[in-house]
């Protein structure tokens, strides 16, 4: 069912066709189960999300369940102390399959204003994949949801079968991730090279 | 209130413990909150008597800081009276080097409050409480060697590329690029 253009012809005569693949992403993007745990101050904003005047049940997100066994999307909201790190990996490691990740606010996406302090991680994404990055501090509602709608079209868009396929339906593609241990200087190791690339300094000329 | 200046409670400490070693350290700054130094050896008994004194009655520890200065750390203890409703009080108490003499006498003993605070202190400045009940690290992990709030301390090196550098990162990055 690829032909979009006879596809809109047939609603439009009040016949809907859809295929598997679609129905199956559409199920899954509306119901988002979110892992109830927070870091920091961003998670205070979580919540007010999650609470009445936003209300993120609007998009099928309000389930904030207490294991990571009930879970499949883990917001990372607030800072990832190097201390924390290793039971962030972890928990990621227990949830199933499809999984998401989303990294709310700065200190997640790279440490943010600790950047260059001895105990924040600069950024989640040095040890588990990200899908989406919300930046702010704290980023408001307003702009978790959004980041909960981006993630909802990326669910959307992808393909099961084929060649292009999403990482939890990739045989090849690891579903856990190393758990880096307490050094005595930093953790160990400092990121996972198969997951994060430090950016290049010669990329800017 | 005449009787809590430093000057008064020094007369007392020395009345009452003559062998004890205590000093004035003076803050010449407007709000003048004169220390008491002690030496680190006299510091148990100087707490004990500083608390169960009854013209005294400092019951209280609200806060124990350490302080990194070039020859020596120092603990420094804010001391209150709950019950006659003073303080605070600056108890200073010094080690005898910044590495293998980095010892003083754990207060704890005596004020309970002041035994995470110590875990703190010890942690990140590397003062060794010797007396402590539980002298762990409080914020980084056990495994951990350094104690991150002393000057000397070199975080290890992680270098990240921004895209604005600025300082010390404008340096390193010019540094990063000759390469």
């Amino acid at each position: 069912m690829t032909d979009e253009a006879l596809k809109s012809e047939l609603e439009k005569r009040g016949i809907f066709v859809t295929s598997l693949e679609d129905l199956y992403n559409w199920g899954r993007k509306n119901s988002l189960w979110p892992m109830q745990f927070g870091l920091a101050c961003c998670a205070i904003e979580m919540i007010a999300a999650a609470a009445a005047r936003f209300d993120m049940a609007r998009f099928g997100a309000e389930v904030f369940r207490p294991s990571p066994r009930q879970a499949d999307l883990m917001l990372v909201a607030g800072t990832v102390t190097k201390k924390m790190a290793p039971l962030v990996v972890r928990l990621y490691n227990q949830m199933p399959e499809p999984k998401y990740v989303i990294a709310m606010g700065a200190c997640a996406i790279s440490g943010g204003p600790f950047k260059e302090g001895y105990n924040v991680l600069k950024g989640i994404d040095r040890y588990i994949p990200v899908d989406v990055y919300i930046p702010g501090c704290p980023p408001r509602p307003e702009a978790l949801l959004e980041g909960l709608i981006t993630l909802q079209k990326k669910i959307e868009k992808q393909r099961l079968f084929g060649k292009t396929l999403p990482r939890h339906a990739d045989p090849e593609a690891p579903t856990s991730y190393p758990v880096p241990a307490y050094g005595p200087h930093d953790l160990e190791p400092a990121y996972n090279p198969k997951v994060f690339c430090p950016p290049c300094p010669n990329t800017r000329e | 209130m005449s009787t809590l200046t430093p000057d008064n409670i020094i007369s007392r400490i020395a009345s009452a413990l003559p062998n004890a070693r205590v000093e004035l350290v003076n803050n010449p700054s407007p709000s003048a909150q004169h220390a008491l130094l002690v030496h680190r050896d006299d510091a148990l008994q100087v707490a004990e008597f500083l608390r169960d004194d009854p013209e005294l009655l400092l019951d209280y520890a609200s806060d124990v800081s350490g302080v990194d200065y070039p020859e020596y750390l120092e603990a420094v203890y804010h001391l209150y009276s709950i019950r006659r409703k003073t303080g605070p009080i600056t108890l200073k108490l010094r080690t005898g080097n910044r590495t293998d003499d980095a010892r003083v006498p754990s207060l704890t003993p005596v004020w309970k409050s002041a035994e995470f605070q110590e875990r703190e202190a010890y942690d990140l400045l590397g003062i060794r409480f010797e007396g402590h009940p539980d002298l762990r690290r409080l914020l980084m992990w056990d495994e951990f060697e350094d104690h991150p709030l002393r000057k000397d301390y070199v975080a290890p090196e992680d270098y990240e590329y921004e895209p604005t550098p600025h300082g010390a990162v404008a340096q390193k990055a010019t540094a990063a690029r000759a390469q």
